[in-house]
């Protein structure tokens, strides 16, 4: 299966490490992600005014592209768009869903020059949907290590989840994400922060209130016997992880814990080699290593 | 355009419905930090009192999560209307954030996701 893939700036910068087990774990399931020629930022967060419409520009563009490519033979009629940040996802099919109307369609495909006119037919999803019609037993076949006795606690955070006509599942109760670490092998931990917000963009300029989530949002799961978080967001991952410096220091009995995406648990469990783990990018504030070590799996 | 015409016209959102269960606010994670609940946003909309909300910092508290909305019986999304607010304010005054006051440090660390929508939500 060869499928448009859209990266995004994280996937290049702060989450190199999803990409490159995304990328590995992909290929062994026979699922070629053909990055975009060419791709612009994704837009980050819709504008969620209706007179706003030069904010859904950048997404629109880059759903012209998988047009573009199916026109070029670079896949063969594929119009599915894959992504692996829950930003983009949320953006692009936002935005998907925002020219169904098609006064606003008219409306950007006339302000936008020298660009084939979107056609609407562009369908976003996001890697664990991929996964999920590849099949669970397919996964399974993979597994050559399973994460046994790994204490994983599952986290999706917002984006992929709301509003329900965007979500990829349950918005308040969602299990998507349980039951593909359950076919990894990990023992899963109940989380009931998972749908939490990590406090998002205020990271930027109100430490504070993001530290005070990130307290609360891994509290507990810890409590609940979590040894290690699996994320989907590369804003949650980097929430979680960093601000666990600065929610020390305001909660002192805050315990540390590793915050991994769920694709570099695929890799682990697949037994693939160590630099597709994306663990040696120098991208933690908590080490998953130590713990990954101590059981087995590193 | 009077300034709740506004709210209604570009959030798309009529919260006449809202029948003040306070649900939005027993969900938003946020509302530690917020001097005006969601709850009672609405209800200043309802009466048409935007210039009290714009003095507070509940809009630029929301963090845009969907929470509120997951949950309202009446199906409104106060996230649409936290965003109106967001936008009313910025169009009218000047950004919300400098970002001089974030050390270059922090620059380098935070990702560019997070820095683009964080001005997303804070410029204009
Ligand atoms: S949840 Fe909905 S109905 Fe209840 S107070 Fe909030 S806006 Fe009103
Ligand atoms: S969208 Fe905003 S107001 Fe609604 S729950 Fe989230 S932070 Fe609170």
């Amino acid at each position: 299966m060869r499928i448009p893939y859209f990266p995004g700036c994280a996937m290049k910068t702060t989450a190199k490490n999803c990409e490159v087990s995304a990328m590995a774990v992909a290929s062994k399931l026979g699922i070629e992600m053909v990055e975009l020629p060419r791709w612009n930022c994704c837009g980050v967060f819709p504008s969620l005014v209706n007179d706003d419409l030069m904010r859904h520009v950048a997404p629109i563009r880059n759903l012209i592209r998988v047009q573009e490519m199916n026109k070029s033979g670079i896949v063969e009629n594929e119009y599915r768009l894959v992504t692996l940040c829950s930003m983009c996802y949320h953006t692009l099919k936002e935005a998907n869903l925002f020219v169904k109307d098609k006064e606003k369609l008219t409306k950007i495909n006339t302000f936008m020059d020298r660009e084939e006119e979107y056609e609407g037919g562009v369908k976003v999803l996001s890697f664990l949907e991929l996964l999920k019609e590849v099949g669970y037993e397919k996964i399974a076949k993979e597994v050559k290590k399973p994460l046994k006795g790994l204490k994983v606690a599952p986290y999706y955070g917002c984006l992929l989840l709301r509003p329900r006509e965007i979500g990829i599942d349950d918005p308040e109760n969602p299990t998507i994400l349980e039951k593909l670490l359950e076919v990894l092998g990990a023992d899963v931990v109940d989380n009931p922060c998972k749908v939490q917000c990590c406090g998002s963009y205020h990271t930027v300029d109100k430490k504070s209130i993001v530290a005070k989530l990130t307290y609360d949002n891994l509290r507990y799961p810890i409590e609940n016997g979590a040894e290690i978080i699996a994320t989907c967001c590369p804003l949650c991952t980097f929430n979680l992880d960093s601000r666990q410096k600065e929610a020390k220091e305001l909660y002192r009995d805050l315990k540390e814990i590793p915050i991994v995406y769920y694709t570099q648990l695929m890799a682990i469990a697949f037994d693939l080699e160590k630099k597709f783990f994306g663990l040696d990018l120098d991208l933690y504030y908590k080490n998953p290593k130590p713990l990954l070590k101590a059981k087995n799996l590193y | 355009m009077e300034l709740a015409e506004k709210v209604k016209n570009i959030s798309g959102e009529n919260v006449l419905s809202c029948y003040q269960c306070g649900l939005c606010s027993g969900s938003c994670p946020l509302r530690f930090a917020m001097d005006l609940s969601p709850t009672q946003v609405i209800r200043l909309t309802q009466l048409g009192l935007i210039e009290k909300i714009l003095s507070s910092n509940t809009f630029w508290i929301c963090s845009t999560c969907f929470s509120c909305f997951a949950r309202c019986p009446r199906e409104i999304n106060i996230t649409k209307i936290m965003e109106a607010l967001r936008q009313i304010k910025l169009r009218r005054d000047q950004d919300y954030i400098d970002l001089k006051n974030v050390s270059k440090e922090e620059l380098k660390k935070i990702p560019p996701i997070a820095l683009i929508s964080n001005l997303r939500k804070t410029t204009a």
